[in-house]
């Protein structure tokens, strides 16, 4: 019997799992996927936003300051890599200017600090490649940039450094109340909880059923993007966006931590929550879009794309709620949502404890994460140490991105242990350079397979069917 | 103090450092990422290499081979398994291995011979999902040949590129099936004799001007979109046409490997992604020299040896003084002629000018001018961006010269 079980191991399962970690509870996290940070959370646009743009009053605007504010500590304890590199809302004519006032209004209600209106020549002076018809801004110094499946990744692997369980392929068919305790089942499995929190982003809203609330639907909103070439990451340093229609922020182009510029996301209000397909229109039209805001971005420096489904409430705001006792939703968890979770995950915590969970500090939980970047992070002369001690930290496998074995055995082995490619690629960057795995994806396939002691024929790309290779050649 | 690092162990840097040493360099080391000397030849067990610089006809590793040998023979040194991570202006290299850690060499003369990397999916555009089961060609090669593992069984091919056409026959041998090989221009990138060899001998259809529009599959592949191409490479949406398969290959072009070039600040050519190097393949950074796919992407191995003799010479000559550096004559082309390579002369002795078209033309002349005035006239009877061409100026010729001229020229 567990106390706590968390549906879904994505940054919002596992920040509050993180946060749970910290007390005496059995918990355990369960994921439908093979991996964990495998939904929403690895396809956004990983920013942690200041907080200026959610109605005042809202949960959305008060964990989003809040989190905002608690972010950078949190990544430095856990090695996630942040950059505060600010922000700017960019307008076009008179009316923005109208609409990015009562953004800075918005802005000062929900208490967001350093907002400041600028003129053309005073964004010039930030970003010289601003684009040619900006006129005015909105920026925000607390606009930070984070990578968001690193924070999920390291904020679990905390979480079950404190004794937290992790299941993959756990995907719930069924959800039984007991009165004091709840079963969930999946196709083999089954576990007995005593509270369950439901963090299963697109498909929240069926968990919720499954548990007899009808209350909430949940729609997928689907967010395209475009990451550029390292080369073209110091195009813009601050994260630059629109001013914001019913739809979303809109198109933003920013730098992100590893250094790649990211242009997106699109907003399409769609029905299937598994579609995660790029479009043509897309292709056709993003460079077109960015170019308004941030100019001399090159149109040949793609290096890859991909869609990303923001799980939309039918509420206006997060569901964050207790619908039946001992339950707790965390849906609707779209933007800020990543900027939200340590606050929503310390909010969460509050909920549990009112609704009877008895918390009980542990005496010695580890709050503390050693970094995925330890290695690149570490001057010569560590990286000189840490290779004499271990040589496969000499040896690079991942070229484009500078990725050695020793890394690479690392994510394999470190809670949660990456037993796929994806998975290998987003704790350690390999694969995810300009060739895109051409050159290294074959010696990777080789280390799970040793590592894993599974034949060739059973690595998978992302779990699942997702195999790499069919059979032996002849 | 070195006198001569060469970055690269595959084909480009051992005839580099063989040329080096025979002329009369001893203090040499030739840097390698991977496991043993040979590059990517080392996956290319087909033959037909060698057939122009050998006289005989060979399989990549024994192309590869005959080389490492020498270089063995030679006593020339060179480490495996070691990555170069950052080249400084003044030609210090910073390289990682497990046994050394991260060093530092100070070269006299460096030759960069990384090669190339293939143009990865990321880079097409391609709508649709993002399943496993798509691979470029080069790492497919690797998947089978080295690896021993097949990435698929029902396999569409994007681009008609060498490496592409070479796993279409070799998947075709391993027993799976190549529905289409699909090409975005009206005219294939590939070597003739590939065409014939790797699609007609195995009845695998080429579809010209076609390409993959979309991917479908939420876990591994299960067929992709093509469509015809109009006259400005625009899908038609009208002729997308849905071919189920597990496995896409893409063989869409090759991009040379400069990013420890850029580092130091060494002047590249926006045409080839390579360097803008002088008959000697010396760069704009005085000693520093590069050969092979780094410089510009070659069809033949064969050239990529030709190519490295001249920059292991050339190196040999600067380290012991002995450049005779006297003119400076810059090599522009019309557009119809893409590039050349070396973009500039700086010495009067007899040069071979390595040049690629952009277009497939029939009963052309290769016209060269010394500003206005023509100095030499080559009649060809085709030439395709698939086929590298070349034409020898004299010693004679360019000591006349000054500013030289690549013109294409068609028969009205």
């Amino acid at each position: 019997m567990y106390d706590i079980a968390i549906i879904g191991a994505g940054v919002i399962g596992g920040m509050i799992a993180r946060e749970l970690s910290f007390y005496n509870l059995k918990a355990c996290l369960l994921e439908k996927e093979n991996d964990v940070a495998t939904g929403a959370t690895k396809a956004n646009s990983a920013i942690v936003h200041a907080g200026f743009d959610a109605k005042e009053g809202t949960l959305k605007a008060r964990l989003n300051v809040r989190g905002s504010k608690m972010m950078s500590k949190i990544a430095k304890d856990l090695g996630v890599k942040y950059i505060n590199n600010g922000s700017l809302v960019v307008g076009f004519n008179e009316e923005d200017k109208k609409s990015l006032e009562s953004l800075l209004a918005r802005g000062n209600a929900n208490e967001v600090e350093g907002l400041k209106l600028l003129n053309r020549e005073e964004i010039l002076e930030l970003e010289p490649n601003i684009g040619k018809n900006v006129t005015c801004a909105l920026y925000a110094p607390t606009g930070a940039i984070i990578c968001p499946y690193d924070l999920a990744v390291s904020a679990i692997g905390n979480a079950m450094d404190n004794g937290t369980e992790l299941k993959c392929n756990f995907e719930i068919t069924e959800i039984i109340n007991n009165g004091d305790y709840y079963t969930l089942k999946s196709k083999e499995n089954e576990i007995n909880a005593r509270y369950v929190i439901n963090c299963a982003g697109v498909y929240s809203d069926k968990i919720a059923k499954l548990a007899g609330d009808n209350s909430f639907n949940v729609h997928p909103r689907r967010g395209e993007y475009l990451l550029l070439d390292k080369e073209c990451g110091e195009i813009i340093s601050h994260t630059v966006f629109v001013t914001p229609s019913k739809m979303g922020k809109g198109i933003l182009v920013s730098p992100t931590v590893d250094g790649n510029l990211l242009l997106g996301p699109t907003a399409i209000d769609g029905e299937d929550k598994a579609d995660k397909d790029t479009s043509f229109e897309f292709f056709a039209s993003i460079f077109g879009i960015a170019e308004r805001s941030v100019s001399n971005i090159p149109t040949n420096k793609t290096i890859t794309s991909f869609c990303g489904l923001r799980s939309v409430g039918d509420t206006g705001d997060f569901i964050i709620n207790i619908p039946k006792s001992h339950f707790v939703n965390v849906a609707g968890i779209e933007s800020p949502g990543l900027s939200a979770s340590p606050a929503i995950a310390e909010y969460v915590v509050d909920l549990l404890e009112q609704d009877g969970l008895e918390l009980e500090k542990k005496k010695n939980a580890i709050t503390q994460r050693k970094s995925m970047h330890a290695f690149r992070e570490a001057t010569i002369e560590e990286k000189n140490q840490m290779i004499k001690e271990n040589p496969a930290y000499g040896k690079i496998i991942c070229r484009c991105e500078g990725v050695t074995e020793g890394e690479i055995l690392d994510a394999i082995r470190t809670n949660p242990k990456a037993t796929d490619l994806d998975g290998v690629k987003r704790r350690t960057r390999a694969q995810m350079g300009r060739c895109q795995g051409g050159f290294c994806s074959p010696y990777i396939i080789e280390l799970l397979s040793k590592e894993l002691n599974i034949p060739y024929e059973k690595i998978t790309k992302n779990g699942g069917k997702s195999y790499v290779v069919t059979k032996e050649t002849k | 103090m070195i006198d001569l690092v060469i970055i690269g162990g595959g084909p480009a840097g051992m005839s580099a450092a063989i040329s080096a040493y025979e002329n009369g360099i001893r203090d040499i080391l030739i840097l390698e990422r991977d496991d043993d000397l040979g590059g990517i030849l080392r996956q290319c067990i087909h033959n037909g290499f060698g057939l122009h610089k050998l006289k005989e006809e060979l399989t990549g590793p024994e192309y590869a081979h005959r080389y490492a040998k020498k270089v063995r023979e030679l006593g020339i040194n060179y480490k495996l398994n070691t990555m170069v991570l950052d080249i400084t202006e003044d030609k210090k290299i910073i390289a990682t291995n497990s046994e050394d850690g991260i060093f530092e060499i100070q070269a006299k003369a460096i030759i960069l011979a990384m090669g190339c990397r293939e143009r990865a999916k990321g880079a097409l555009n391609i709508a649709g999902s993002r399943p496993a089961g798509v691979y470029s060609a080069g790492t497919a090669q690797k998947l089978v040949n080295i690896k021993g593992y097949m990435p698929g069984k029902e396999i569409v091919i994007l681009g008609s590129g060498d490496i592409g056409l070479i796993m279409a026959r070799r998947m075709t041998l391993e027993g799976a099936t190549v529905k289409a090989v699909c090409e975005l221009m009206p005219y294939s990138s590939g070597l003739a004799r590939n065409i014939e060899q790797c699609l007609n001998d195995f009845n695998i259809p080429l579809r010209l001007s076609h390409t993959v529009v979309a991917l479908h599959g939420k876990e591994r592949l299960t067929g992709v979109t093509i469509a015809r191409v109009d006259e400005n490479k625009k899908p038609i949406k009208e002729t997308y046409e849905f071919i189920p398969c597990d496995t896409l290959l893409l063989s869409c072009g090759l991009i040379p490997e400069n990013e420890l070039t850029k580092g130091m600040g060494i002047e590249l050519s926006g045409v080839t992604n390579g360097s803008i190097v002088d008959q000697n393949r010396e760069t704009t950074v005085s000693g520093v020299f590069a050969c092979g796919n780094v410089l510009h992407v070659h069809d033949l191995v064969d050239y990529v040896s030709d190519e490295a003799e001249i920059a292991g010479k050339g190196a040999a000559e600067y380290i012991k003084s002995s450049q005779n550096k006297t003119v400076n004559i810059p090599i522009t082309t019309d557009g119809k002629i893409r590039y050349t390579v070396p973009q500039s002369i700086t010495e009067n002795k007899d040069v071979t000018v390595y040049f690629r078209v952009n277009n497939v033309y029939k009963n052309v002349k290769i016209n060269v001018y010394d500003n206005d005035k023509l100095v030499l006239s080559k009649k060809k009877i085709k030439v395709a961006p698939a086929e590298m061409e070349t034409v020898k100026l004299s010693a004679n010729l360019i000591s006349n010269a000054t500013n030289l001229k690549f013109v294409l020229e068609e028969e009205k």
